[in-house]
């Protein structure tokens, strides 16, 4: 497995206190109430062709060695020279993240020894990174009302990096290969300012940034393939008290995990601090198996990496036209799309959310919804797509049903062709056999009955049958929904429902 | 047939294109001189015997065909640096064991594309370290010259000791070099011969085997002035490989030469008249300060008042980047493994074996000047005292002086296995302390011969000149060669 050591860092940040601690983020001890204080460091691989100082591709699933250029293998004599598209993915993610762009940035030399660092030092960027100070909004919840709550994570910075390569232990009983495919693929390096307070707050973190980046399509944010990971650093005190030691959590690859490292590392800190004890500061890793984290590398054992800045890059330098014209080439992000879903179509702030947390689903639900009532479409994406898709597993982008069948069944809904019960069937029909629903529904005589004749005389024969419940009905209004259901049943659910209703309590007598 | 190997490129070119000879007897010359003396000075590690008769049949087939290149059939002998495709390229260290680069470098690529045939490798300090050509793994370099009455071998100076002594030793027709602190101009003193450090820039470092990034450079070394303004200007480029080189024309470095060099001002640094430098190289300085008089120029005393700090701040800032830029000689991928019980083990055993002293120095050095808590007191502080003497230099030129003149070396060339430089490393470093403030600022330096100390060895002169301007360095340094005259080691091999 990659060995997370190589991104160790320790950045001069000052930590600046920015929530108020809240009673129902703190975790009860045997001492009372502790504060979990939490701060990510994501590297998410930069969606490019060539890797960041090399022409080498970045194809995922190549054979070993394939994509490795001389720069990349660290040959004598090689020279590093930047993508630029790298730094442009760099720069629109710090747009996208709300930063602060600086118009000149240094690259500096992490120097250690590892056989998948060929050069023998990571070219990363150490006091002056391309992007500094933004923020993410995360949404949490819903709590017991159902409420969600927005809260501002600060961003300290976004720098570039060169990845490692790949060592494989399991090959050979005494030696170790070494795959330098990813070696020089470009990461970037987004760290977070120490602003969230629960595991529930980190996973939501992960997930905004991971859809901000494929928003942006800087980062393809496939967190099994390793194009993001994430370093958690967790401390614990009492609530509103000095921040405590921190331990670092190397390298978490699934946003699952993150929560579950977090939650065992906390409780393991307060712990320690409750038996008298205190807190290393170290690096630990996360062993998913077992669910728990375990010591790397203690503070005192760590590098020293001897950063300087990389003599053979000049420092990177653009003007703001540069920064401008990737601002005005940016597409909508999720805040701006949700705020537009509600403000626009008239959707609930929750079902915005849901429909904007995925860029894919965003386009499938605006695809649906073009020309069509936002809120009905919003219906069928979320409750009837997406629960479809959930129960079998499937992602967004192999639904089934393209947006423009679901748009059709909308249609028959709109214009009474259907009713919603129906429209249901329809949905399982063509998710599971294919076809134009308009046609399903003529084809299998779905089509809803508006032939008021049709139906007065189902509701007559249902009157007449069921002489005792019609008398009770007449005292009892509600029970006219009995009356309803039977209907409904003789005419194969086609009977239009408004005019089944209607024609019930005229025939009841019902007035209300 | 005259010895062909005493003719200057420019003479050889002219006669090849007029087909006195073929470049194939032009270059069987050079080998057989090189078979005959190359035991005597150790100057090439590596002969590439068959290469170099078949570039030459080729460059014959050019030459008949009417398009010859600039340096078509001229045989040229490569520093060890350089990567050369199929064939040896060690920078004379153990720990590049058997490498042979699938690539070619930008430069010698630049000299293969007009024309030149290669020689062989040459030798020099392992990794560009020394002055003296000692540090070599294939042993110490001799220079062709000796003190009058003397049998005591001298060392060529260094790095690019066996381009210098290929050079002077009639050996090959011109050599490329490299110069990082002095390794191309302090050799070229030693042995008689010109050699020039164009601007950091000018050159690309691609594909050539990196000890200080930020100051390496590469250059030639050549019988005379005109020769190295023609070898320069075919190995000048810009390089999309290389982001630190400089787009900028390489112009006609040759239409410099015989231009005058009156009016233009010529600057004499009070600060490089050393302590214990001596006397004969005050006199030559003064030499060459009335040769150029003489020509027209104006003299002008001037200040450049950090270069006393400049030597310590280069021995803080080339060896922190050469600890970085060593770090990749691992035994992982190429060169020297050495097993171990486990791969920390495999680099330090690889290690130990695979350096020499000096590099191991240099890398320590370098660590130490890099690590947490003497960062700022070292790296930091030598490069604030980088940016003074840069500083140094643009006031000087700001003021209207043309290019600088000062002595190239504080001594001629010394005895091989010298007890007093090897007792202490700093004495050795002390060669330099004319060429660094160069190598500090990125600015061009050549140095010429301008006449042989009592004991009848070579001392040479330095002009500095503006960023990018060489043209102005062939020209003044013509002037003094026109004056000097040319100096050849009395031949004793």
């Amino acid at each position: 497995m990659r060995l997370a050591a190589r991104f160790d860092r320790t950045f001069i940040m000052t930590l600046v206190d920015t929530r108020t601690p809240d009673p129902k983020r703190l975790i009860s001890g045997a001492t009372g109430d502790w504060e979990v204080i939490i701060g990510l460091e994501v590297h998410a691989q930069v969606t490019s062709e060539a890797k960041l100082f090399s022409g080498a591709s970045t194809t995922f699933g190549a054979a070993p060695n394939e994509n490795v250029s001389l720069v990349d293998a660290a040959m004598p004599g090689m020279l590093p020279v930047i993508n630029e598209e790298c730094v442009r993915q760099a720069i629109r993610t710090g747009l996208g993240l709300k930063a602060q762009i600086n118009h000149k940035s240094v690259f500096d030399r992490k120097n250690y020894f590892y056989p998948d660092l060929p050069q023998g030092y990571q070219i990363s960027q150490f006091k002056q990174p391309i992007v500094g100070e933004g923020q993410i909004i995360i949404s949490v919840g819903p709590d017991r009302q159902g409420n969600f709550e927005d809260i501002e994570v600060g961003i300290e910075r976004l720098h570039l990096e060169q990845d490692a390569g790949k060592s494989i232990h399991d090959q050979h009983p005494t030696m170790s290969f070494v795959d330098l495919n990813r070696s020089g693929v470009a990461l970037m390096e987004i760290v977070s300012k120490p602003d969230m307070r629960s595991a529930d707050e980190a996973k939501a973190y992960v997930t905004k940034l991971r859809t901000i980046v494929r928003y942006l399509g800087t980062c393809d944010g496939n967190m099994d393939e390793g194009s993001l990971r994430a370093d958690v650093n967790v401390s614990v005190r009492k609530p509103g008290g000095e921040f405590g030691t921190r331990c670092e959590i190397k390298n978490v690859n699934s946003i699952r995990f993150v929560g579950q490292a977090i939650d065992y590392e906390a409780r393991r800190q307060i712990a320690i601090l409750e038996d008298g004890g205190k807190i290393d500061q170290e690096t630990r890793l996360f062993d998913p198996n077992k669910g728990e984290t375990r010591s790397m590398r203690s503070k005192e054992e760590a590098h020293d990496y001897r950063y300087f800045p990389d003599p053979d890059l000049l420092p990177l330098e653009f003007d703001q036209a540069y920064v401008d014209a990737l601002a005005a080439d940016l597409p909508e992000l999720p805040d701006d799309k949700r705020n537009r879903l509600v403000n626009d179509l008239g959707l609930s702030v929750y079902d915005a959310s849901i429909l904007v947390s995925e860029k894919a689903i965003a386009a499938y639900f605006e695809q649906v919804a073009k020309g069509r009532d936002g809120k009905i479409s919003a219906n069928w994406v979320i409750n009837e797509l997406l629960g479809a898709l959930n129960k079998a597993g499937r992602d967004i982008e192999d639904a089934p049903l393209s947006p423009d069948q679901l748009g059709a069944i909308v249609d028959l809904i709109k214009n009474g062709t259907i009713s919603g019960k129906i429209a249901k069937d329809v949905f399982e029909i063509v998710w599971n056999e294919g076809g134009d629903p308009k046609e399903i529904v003529e084809t299998r005589g779905l089509k809803q009955v508006t032939d008021t004749g049709a139906i007065e005389k189902a509701v007559d024969d249902v009157i007449a049958a069921n002489p005792d419940k019609a008398e009770q009905a007449r005292a009892k209004p509600s029970m006219a929904g009995w009356f309803v259901g039977q209907v409904m049943k003789a005419t194969g659910g086609k009977a239009a429902p408004q005019a089944v209703n209607d024609l019930v309590k005229a025939k009841l007598g019902i007035t209300e | 047939m005259s010895d062909l190997t005493k003719l200057t490129i420019a003479e050889a070119r002219a006669k090849l294109d007029a087909r006195e000879f073929t470049a194939l007897e032009l270059t069987d010359a050079y080998l057989g001189a090189i078979e005959a003396a190359n035991e005597t000075f150790n100057a090439y590690v590596a002969v590439t015997h068959d290469k170099a008769r078949a570039m030459a049949k080729a460059s014959d087939e050019r030459l008949a065909g009417g398009q010859a290149g600039a340096l078509e059939g001229i045989p040229l002998g490569i520093k060890d640096l350089f990567a050369t495709e199929g064939v040896h390229t060690q920078a004379a260290s153990h720990i590049l064991d058997g490498f042979k680069p699938r690539y070619e470098s930008t430069v010698t690529a630049n000299l293969w594309a007009d024309g030149a045939v290669m020689l062989g490798k040459l030798n020099m300090d392992e990794f560009a370290m020394g002055s003296s050509n000692e540090t070599s793994y294939y042993g110490p370099v001799k220079n062709p010259w000796r003190a009058k009455g003397s049998n005591t071998d001298l060392v060529p100076g260094g790095s690019s000791g066996g381009s210098a002594a290929a050079v002077a030793a009639w050996l090959c027709a011109g050599a490329t070099a490299t110069d990082t602190g002095g390794s191309i101009r302090q050799p070229a003193a030693f042995t008689g011969t010109v050699g020039i450090k164009p601007t950091y820039g000018r050159c690309s470092r691609w594909g050539t085997v990196a000890f200080a990034s930020s100051l390496d450079q590469a250059g030639p070394i050549a019988r005379d002035v005109r020769d190295a303004a023609i070898l320069l200007q075919s190995m000048a480029s810009v390089d999309k490989k290389d982001a630190t080189s400089v787009d900028l024309p390489v112009p006609d470095y040759t239409a410099a030469l015989g231009q005058s060099v009156k009016g233009m001002k010529i600057g004499i640094p009070r600060e490089y008249r050393v302590e214990g430098m001596p006397e004969e190289i005050e006199t030559l300085w003064q030499q060459g300060i009335a040769w150029l008089k003489d020509a027209g120029a104006e003299i002008v005393d001037i200040t450049l008042p950090h270069t006393k700090y400049a030597l310590p701040a280069y021995y803080i800032v080339a060896p922190a980047e050469a600890s970085s830029n060593l770090a990749r000689y691992d035994g992982v991928r190429y060169g020297l493994r050495v097993p171990g019980k486990d791969i920390t083990d495999m680099y330090e055993q690889t290690r130990a074996a695979g350096f020499g002293r000096e590099v191991k120095r240099r890398i320590m050095i370098g660590t130490y000047v890099l690590s947490a808590g003497y960062y700022d007191a070292y790296y930091v502080q030598a490069q604030k005292v980088r940016t003074l003497i840069k500083r140094d230099f643009e006031t000087v030129f700001a003021d209207g002086v043309d290019a600088i003149l000062t002595p190239a070396t504080p001594s001629s060339a010394f005895g091989i296995a010298d007890q007093e430089m090897a007792a202490d490393p700093v004495k050795m470093y002390l060669n330099d302390i004319f060429t660094v403030t160069v190598n500090m600022a990125g600015l061009p330096g050549i140095a010429v011969p301008a006449g042989l100390d009592h004991k009848g060895l070579p001392l040479g002169l330095q002009l500095i000149g503006k960023p990018f301007e060489e043209e102005t360095l062939f020209r003044t340094a013509h002037v003094i060669e026109q004056a000097a005259g040319r100096f050849e080691a009395p031949k004793w091999w």
